[in-house]
This record gives C-alpha cells, sequence and structure tokens, in this order.
C-alpha cells in the first residue's frame, strides 16, 4: 500500500518513481458480501470507510461502473460550506464541516481542506436582509456567520466591482470563515485508500445492470463482472438515482436529472482567497492552488443525462464573472465541463432505508453533494448499520414528500431547481 | 442545442424556455386523493432516452411546444405544438 512521506518521496524520485505501490487494491469480486454500496463516489466510498471504523462492518463492496472519481466527486467546484437557514440543514451541513476539520489527519491523506471563507455577495437591501437573517440562523445553530460591508469586502477581496455604477452594487455580503475549498480528487482517494486499508473491495468498472430479489426483499446485484449477493444494498448514485430505481421496478421518483456546468481558467498569481458567490444572478468562484479560477453557476435548465451542457449557460456565467472581477475580462478559459445533477424536488437530499427491504438511499444531492461527502458517509453508515437513521440525517427522509414535510431553503415550492 | 419551432425554423435553445416533463397528468382539481396529488407535485419518471417536455418559445413566436428529446444527447427527435388542436394542418417545421 502507498505510504507519503518526505523520504519516500525522496527514495521514489532516486529510482525514477518506477516502485510506487497502488493507493488500492484491484480485487475480483467475491459472490457475496454484508454490504454492496452502489456507487464509488465521494459519498459510496465514505459510506464504506465510516461502515467499517464506525460500526466494524468490513465485509464491504463499492461498485463503480467507470474509474473511481470519474463521476461528480471528480467534477465539482470543490466548496465546503454550512451556510444555510433551515435547522435541519444546518444541523447537517455543519456536522459535516466538523467532520471536514478532521478529515486529512482521520485518514492520513492531505485533503487540502483550506478554511479560507465563502463571501456570498449582496447586491440589494432585501437580499442584505435575507442574508443577514441566515447569518442569524447560522450562528444559533452553532455556526458561523459575519456581516461584511463594502469596505470590508474591498480589503478582503480587492478584485470585486464596487463602484456605485455595476450593474448590481454590492451593499454588503455574509462571510462565512469556517467554509472553503478541498482538493476533490484527494477526497475519493483518500476515503478509498482508507476504506481498502480496512477490507473493503472497492470493484470498478463494475457496472449494475439490474438487482436479485429473494421475494419482494433486495438480495444483491447484477453487473458486468457477475451476480453479487449481499444482506444489504446500498445506493449512492446521485446523477443516476432514477435508472438504479428504474431497475428496481421503482419508475416515478422525487428527483429529475439535470446538467451543470462547471469552469477553470487559465493560472494566474494569488487573486482571491476566499469562495466568493455573486448574488446578482448565480455563480460562486475560487482560486485554485495551482492559480486557475474555478467556477460555476446555474443549471442549464433541462432534463439531462449528458455529462456536457450549452453554449448559452456559459455565456451567462461567463457574463456573471465579468461584472463581479471586471479584471478577468481578458482571462482564457481552460476548460470546461458538465455532470448530472440528481435535483430533488425540494432542494435537500435524501438519506434513508428503503424505499424497498434490503435497500438503502441516499441521492437527491441537487449541487451540493460535494461539501456533505463526510456527513453523508458518516450517516449513511450508521443508517446502514443500525437500520435508523442518525439524528443528522433523521429529516432527510423519502416520505418527507408525502407528508409534506420538505426541506425547503428557499421556499420556493416544488421544483427541480433549488439548490 | 437548436429547437426545430414550427412556425420559425430551427432557433438557439436560448430563446426558449423550459416548461419540464409533459407526461404529468394533473388530478381532478376537486380530488382529495394525496398520493394522486403526491405523484403529480413530486415524482418524475426522469428517463435516460427519450423524454417527453415541454418548451416555450418566449424569445420567438411564444407558442407552446411539445417535444421529444433524447436527455442522452440532447437530440430533438419531434416537435409538435402543445395545444394538440393547432397540429392538424400544419406544415412540417
Amino acid at each position: 500500500m502507498a505510504e507519503y512521506s518526505a523520504l519516500s518521496l525522496l527514495k521514489n524520485a532516486l529510482t525514477g518513481n518506477r516502485d510506487w505501490k497502488p493507493a488500492w487494491r484491484k480485487p475480483e469480486p467475491k459472490p457475496s458480501y454484508d454490504v454492496i454500496i452502489i456507487g464509488g463516489g465521494g459519498h459510496g466510498l465514505a459510506t464504506a470507510y465510516y461502515l467499517a471504523k464506525e460500526h466494524g462492518i468490513t465485509n464491504v463492496a463499492v461498485l463503480e461502473k467507470g474509474w473511481l472519481g470519474s463521476g461528480n466527486i471528480g467534477r465539482n467546484t470543490t466548496i465546503v460550506r454550512s451556510n444555510y437557514l433551515l435547522p435541519e440543514s444546518v444541523r447537517f451541513y455543519d456536522f459535516s464541516v466538523k467532520l471536514w476539520e478532521n478529515l486529512s489527519h482521520e485518514l492520513n491523506y492531505n485533503v487540502m481542506f483550506s478554511q479560507r471563507g465563502i463571501l456570498n455577495l449582496a447586491h440589494s437591501p432585501s437580499q442584505a436582509d435575507d442574508y443577514i437573517r441566515r447569518g442569524n440562523a447560522m450562528c444559533h445553530g452553532g455556526g458561523d456567520g459575519v456581516w461584511l460591508t463594502p469596505a470590508e469586502i474591498a480589503r478582503k477581496v480587492p478584485g470585486v466591482d464596487l463602484s456605485r455604477s455595476a450593474r448590481f452594487p454590492v451593499i454588503g455580503g455574509l462571510l462565512q470563515p469556517r467554509a472553503g475549498t478541498a482538493r476533490h480528487d484527494a477526497v475519493a482517494w483518500g476515503y478509498a485508500r482508507a476504506a481498502d486499508r480496512r477490507g473493503v473491495d472497492i470493484l470498478e468498472n463494475c457496472e449494475v445492470t439490474g438487482f436479485l430479489r429473494d421475494g419482494e426483499k433486495i438480495a444483491g446485484v447484477v453487473t458486468t463482472r457477475g451476480e453479487i449477493r449481499a444482506k444489504k444494498v446500498a445506493v449512492a448514485v446521485a446523477g443516476s438515482t432514477s435508472r438504479l430505481m428504474g431497475m428496481a421496478g421503482i419508475d416515478r421518483f422525487p428527483i429529475e436529472s439535470h446538467v451543470l456546468q462547471a469552469f477553470v481558467s487559465e493560472a494566474i498569481k494569488p487573486f482571491v482567497d476566499c469562495v466568493v458567490t455573486f448574488g446578482g444572478g448565480h455563480l460562486y468562484m475560487s482560486q485554485s492552488d495551482k492559480g486557475g479560477l474555478v467556477f460555476g453557476g446555474d443549471l442549464d435548465g433541462y432534463n439531462s443525462y449528458a455529462q456536457r451542457g450549452n453554449l448559452p449557460l456559459v455565456e451567462e456565467v461567463m457574463g456573471e464573472m465579468v461584472a463581479m472581477f471586471p479584471a478577468v475580462a481578458r482571462l482564457r478559459l481552460l476548460r470546461s465541463w458538465g455532470g448530472i445533477m440528481d435535483m430533488s424536488m425540494d432542494g435537500s437530499p435524501i438519506i434513508t432505508g428503503g424505499p424497498l427491504p434490503g435497500m438503502y438511499l441516499n441521492c437527491g444531492w441537487c449541487y451540493g453533494g460535494f461539501k456533505a461527502t463526510p456527513a453523508s458517509g458518516f450517516s449513511f453508515a450508521w443508517t446502514i448499520a443500525k437500520d435508523e437513521p442518525h439524528a443528522v440525517n433523521a429529516p432527510f427522509t423519502l416520505s418527507r414528500f408525502e407528508r409534506g414535510a420538505v426541506i425547503d431553503e428557499k421556499g420556493q415550492g416544488p421544483t427541480p431547481k433549488l439548490h | 442545442m437548436l429547437i426545430p419551432c414550427p412556425h420559425c425554423g430551427p432557433r438557439d435553445v436560448s430563446e426558449f424556455s423550459y416548461q419540464g416533463d409533459a407526461t404529468r397528468t394533473r388530478p381532478d382539481p376537486a380530488s382529495t386523493d394525496m398520493k394522486a396529488w403526491h405523484d403529480y407535485v413530486y415524482n418524475r419518471p426522469n428517463p435516460a432516452g427519450p423524454h417527453r417536455e415541454y418548451w416555450q418559445h418566449a424569445g420567438g413566436c411564444r407558442v407552446h411546444l411539445l417535444l421529444t428529446r433524447d436527455t442522452l444527447t440532447h437530440e430533438v427527435q419531434a416537435v409538435a405544438f402543445a395545444r394538440a388542436g393547432l397540429n392538424e394542418g400544419a406544415g412540417k417545421p
């Protein structure tokens, strides 16, 4: 197994980097496991890790249809935050931030979690009132929120257009100092290595094509690498949840799949040292350690399973970027890409047992799944091991839509475009 | 992505606004069947493949359209007016 230290770096440099060991094994599938987790993204890998570590369940397989980290864990804009309004969300996401704070140490893998803060710019008095209310809710829930005046924003983020002639003049901003960014690939690799070391089998290129049943109960899966049986089958495939549910015979579900694009610019010198969001439209950006500006905006807005979007949204996002930071107008775009979002009908996720006997479900992350990775894995593992939800995920049921107990941060009513 | 409007011909997607899944049917407004209302308000088939959906040519002739579009490729496979009566005798897009 790969160990990283100054000494190993030096030793491998001297031998031409030919002797590095893989970070996780590539085992053959066993005929059966205690738990199968479908989806080798951040949430599935984190779930496997916490199953092994917190509950001693190590006879576990994580099934990934492509290669590890090829889905949304490698496609997001790496933002970690818990600046939410509703108590259920504040509790869940703040728990996640606390797990993030110790994650590199826990996994012995540098996930480069940097608490550089997130600043939400406000552009109208009503938006400012809304943000201040949210900041108060964050503080009330045990988190951190600070209101910044334009003068304070000018000192913190000199690049922001604070002139009164701006199309959407900035009148203040809500800062969450404990928020930040993390290295998304390292999160997948770190959880994968840590889970593998505790005995979890990570099966890549193993696509689920159907479910095995024992009467009503889900008893395993049919995959491109053969049939695998399990006592418990957990689904963590955000983006493809409806497809998996369809294989299990559930053809209607409170999810729509939408495409979200993200962008990175060419690398520049240090320009902005926190995450900044634009309230005049919808845009979030930060600067990576390599120097590129990493940013994204809204969904394209139509159902899609294609991992690519269209140009009108690109134009909109670039327009917002230049409205916020005029200095970047002549930067070149290095790359853009798309990922498929599991858009739930109230903008909040689902982490629950069911909907079929023997099945456990983790989905509906909209476009905020990355920051939730540790808490999602922790609470999903709890739910699988104990057959009851942890306190932090108890409100995030599937039945909440029938009971009218939706967790709708925006107070906007049922639409698959919230986050 | 181009959408072939029956009135205006192929136009850029930015001229259109998306109105969502066209397969949902609203229960009778007098119905108190909570299961049916829940299904109508929240549940979607969300297929990976051909999807029947409403669009409006909001930045053009403002007509409402019923498209069949492949969600895996974004290819528009069929287009018709959303109001079925308008399709009778309409020319090909």
